[in-house]
């Protein structure tokens, strides 16, 4: 593979990684408050729709991004209710969160579009349009270092950009401020978090939110800045394989992104390679390929990154002793 | 056995002997008045009225579920009263969070503690009182105060040290500095020795000292008496919900407290008679058991025990005495060395509790919770654990539902166990009647020889009374016991011979009358690296 190649493999390897990493800080959040969240996918997918259906309807991107936001937030607050206030149980909310999205979304759909629960397809001020960077054309043709700055970091659209600021944004939140602490100690002891007198609802709760945030962004990524339109289940398990990358990142920010990186590029590999022939073996099926992320997240997780231990009152409810 | 009303609960309403005071006049540094609190139908609180005197150590005794830790929780706000007053130095106030009570100037230190295990103990100590949005000037202010409070209170712990990775004393250091950093005048220590050594309580009495020569006020919750012997001015008695009195330490004694706890003569001492062995019946040879980690937890040793005498093991807790014990009762195969009970084969490598029952060996194992007891079984399943593919409780596979409760009804008889419900879920039991569901199930047997672990750890002092009864009942019948206890005064008081277990080592024999800092050395291994040099 030539070196254009490879930065092609590469800069898709972003593309792909980008809804990933939001979904995966996303739950980041969330689980380290203590509050599984099993349900990021669906989350995702509601955001998804509603930013391709705001973004037909109003033609802006913006406002699309707006609709997905309120849309996971939506969803994040029935989890924060269920789990938090109700104290019920998380795995359960979080899959009934997941069929609403799936259902919900597919249903509206067709109602409102008839498309086949696709939303119509977008264009111009509708979609996140790709961003160069100052001094890419400039650079273009530089060897070597043009083209990784011209295809690798410039060229994608702010959405990209906003997650991966997130990931020094999420290490500095966690662990340089109060919020931070308090997030981290809620999700080990509340009761700790509870005796030192702070309220582990509201701070759960704050949590939820920014989970909710993130999955909404993740969502409008998916509709309206890498595709122009909503199209049915389009999240296709990435919501579950960001809860891999959080499990394989141990719940920390900068991992998580080498995680969702290696997810990404895996993806990209894979889409690549499909049809290709590989010497010794022929041409592999693309069913091979698309299945080999999968594959990996499996060996990854069952062998290779030693005890991966969880916050320790992730999922168990908080109610106050005695 | 349970006298309604006696004298004591009648004269409890009666204004109590003057109580110590640091300077006579102040305000008290808290005063409660008409307390009450029920949960449910139950009344954990009733009417109460405590005044504990500014600079002076408060014990606060009473048996499990007398209420004492729910009035303390109210005080730290973590509930709120049905009704009643509380006055800190004088001035109402209202607390209705834990942010209330520290606001205010109180600070608990509980049983169970309330730190972050993966935190540092400086995040522990700053969490909740940062000191601004960003962690950086919190984190430097409370450095330099944490060095001053270790400096005047005897409280050194390395600032940077991951908290799960502390033994428990420090542990509790830090739950005392967490209270102080944040100000506390007063502070409330809930049941703060169950979970240290010796010598880490006696240097946690020299911290409460300390605190009170420099004008804090000290609530100690305990159900010890020696302890409130050793260290309190006033202490108060509480009793199913109420304060039965409250008095100056010095014109009391424990035999006093005991009685105005249980509302009857308690006897403190155990009474035995000469112990008459016989054959051994346990026998134990060069036992050696390496862990899955590698570490040698039961290292070379040799014991036997006779029919006829509890022989106790001392020693402060993880120095092998558990391993010792799970080695015994076949839960844990030993690396080498030999076990034999009674004429029979060595057991030492064959790991099979189940085998070990029928061979006439019984144990009560040190953590009910966790080994003893399945905590959303009916009482009358419990009851019968482990022995219940025997052909009294089961046809084949199909448990006799009807013998195991009228077995267990029995034994709920036999044991004073309360409430006499065999239906009833053994997580509603007390502390002390699940001690009892386990040791009737034991004990009813009738082992040849019997494992005890901590039997009477968080267990009333009135059933203590009734298990150590039992224990030597057993005794005097001619079976040969085991007891391994924390408790020092528990394996003086039962034991005929005591051996003390050092770092996995026996380390040295005495009999009962053995004096208790010798015993104390022994423990430390002190005594043992003299016979070494």
């Amino acid at each position: 593979m030539d070196l254009t190649a490879a930065v092609l493999v590469l800069d898709s390897a972003v593309r792909l990684a980008t809804p990933l990493l939001l979904a995966c800080l996303a739950g980041l959040y969330s689980e380290r408050s203590g509050i599984f969240d099993i349900g990021l996918e669906g989350k995702m997918l509601a955001g998804a729709f509603a930013a391709g259906a705001v973004a037909y309807w109003t033609g802006s991107a913006w406002l699309g991004l707006l609709a997905a936001i309120g849309a996971a937030i939506a969803l994040a607050l029935v989890h924060g209710f269920a789990s938090i206030t109700q104290r019920g149980n998380q795995i359960v909310s979080g899959v009934a969160i997941n069929f609403l999205a799936a259902g919900l979304t597919a249903l509206l759909g067709q109602a409102w579009f008839s498309q086949g629960g696709r939303t119509p397809q977008l264009s111009g001020d509708a979609r996140f349009s790709s961003l160069t960077l100052p001094g890419a054309e400039a650079l273009r043709d530089v060897p070597v270092l043009g083209p990784i700055y011209y295809e690798l970091i410039s060229g994608h659209n702010l959405i990209v950009y906003i997650a991966f600021l997130m990931v020094p944004l999420t290490w500095w939140v966690l662990f340089q401020t109060r919020f931070g602490l308090r997030l981290r100690a809620v999700g080990e002891n509340p009761a700790a978090v509870d005796t030192a007198g702070i309220s582990v609802p509201f701070l759960r709760y704050r949590a939820v939110l920014i989970c909710g945030v993130l999955t909404g962004v993740a969502g409008a990524y998916l509709a309206i800045a890498q595709s122009a339109g909503f199209i049915v289940n389009m999240t296709a398990g990435k919501g579950f394989i960001a809860l891999a990358a959080l499990i394989f990142a141990k719940w920390r920010p900068w991992p998580a992104m080498g995680a969702c990186l290696l997810f990404g590029f895996l993806d990209a590999v894979a889409i690549r390679l499909q049809g290709a022939y590989v010497p010794f073996i022929g041409e592999v099926p693309v069913q091979f390929m698309q299945a080999l992320p999968y594959v990996l997240t499996v060996v990854l997780l069952a062998g290779f990154i030693g005890r991966a231990v969880p916050p320790k009152a992730g999922g168990v409810p908080y109610v106050k002793e005695r | 056995m349970s006298p309604d009303k006696d004298d004591s609960e009648k004269d409890g309403r009666e204004p109590s002997r003057p109580l110590e005071k640091s300077r006579p006049g102040a305000a008290p540094a808290i005063r409660l008045s008409g307390i009450d609190k029920s949960f449910g139908t139950v009344r954990a609180n009733r009417d109460i009225a405590l005044t504990v005197e500014e600079g002076t150590i408060h014990g606060i005794v009473g048996e499990n579920g007398a209420g004492k830790s729910t009035l303390m929780s109210i005080l730290y706000g973590f509930y709120q009263a049905d009704r009643g007053d509380i006055f800190v130095r004088g001035r109402k106030v209202e607390i209705a969070s834990s942010d209330d009570a520290i606001a205010a100037g109180i600070g608990m230190v509980h049983q169970h503690f309330m730190l972050v295990d993966n935190f540092s103990v400086l995040e522990n100590v700053i969490l909740g009182a940062e000191g601004g949005i960003l962690l950086k000037a919190g984190v430097a202010r409370a450095r330099a105060e944490l060095q001053r409070l270790e400096r005047e209170y005897e409280l050194q712990v390395d600032p940077d040290a991951i908290i799960g990775e502390l033994p428990v004393g420090l542990q509790q250091r830090v739950e005392i500095l967490k209270a102080l950093f944040r100000g506390a005048d007063t502070l409330i220590l809930d049941e703060p020795t169950g979970v240290l050594t010796p010598s880490e309580a006696d240097h946690l009495f020299r911290i409460l000292r300390q605190l009170k020569s420099q004008g804090k006020t000290v609530i100690l919750i305990t159900h010890k008496l020696r302890e409130i012997m050793a260290i309190t001015d006033n202490v108060s008695v509480m009793r199913r919900g109420e304060i039965v009195r409250t008095l100056p330490t010095a014109e009391t004694g424990p035999e006093e407290l005991a009685e105005l706890m249980v509302g009857r003569r308690v006897l403190l001492r155990v009474e035995k008679g000469e112990a008459a062995p016989g054959a051994p019946l346990l026998s134990v040879e060069r036992l050696t058991v390496v862990d899955g980690k590698g570490v040698r937890r039961v290292d070379d040793v040799s014991f036997e025990v006779r029919a006829g005498e509890i022989v106790g093991i001392a020693g402060v807790s993880g120095n092998g005495q558990s391993e010792l014990l799970e080695a015994i009762a076949g839960i844990r195969p030993a690396t080498s060395g030999s076990i034999w009970l009674e004429g029979g084969k060595d057991l030492a490598r064959q790991a099979d509790p189940a085998r070990r029952r029928l061979d006439g060996l019984a144990h009560v194992p040190e953590d009910r919770h966790r080994m003893g007891l399945v905590m959303a079984f009916e009482e009358n399943e419990n009851s019968v654990l482990g022995y219940h593919l025997g052909p009294e409780y089961a046809a084949g596979p199909i448990l006799k539902l009807d013998a195991m409760r009228e077995d267990a009804r029995r034994k709920i008889e036999r044991y004073d166990i309360r409430p006499p419900d065999c239906r009833l879920k053994t997580a509603n039991f007390s502390g002390g009647n699940q001690q009892k569901i386990v040791l009737a199930r034991e004990m009813e047997r009738d082992p040849s020889v019997l494992l005890v672990g901590q039997p009477t750890r968080g267990v009333d002092i009135g059933a203590i009374e009734f298990i150590h009864r039992q224990l030597v009942a057993m005794r005097d019948a001619g079976k040969a016991i085991l007891l391994v206890s924390v408790e020092l005064d528990e394996i003086r008081a039962l034991s005929d011979r005591i051996l003390v277990m050092f770092a996995g080592r026996i380390v040295g024999e005495a009999g009962p009358e053995a004096d208790e800092g010798e015993l104390g050395l022994m423990m430390a291994g002190i005594a043992d690296e003299e016979a070494a040099a």
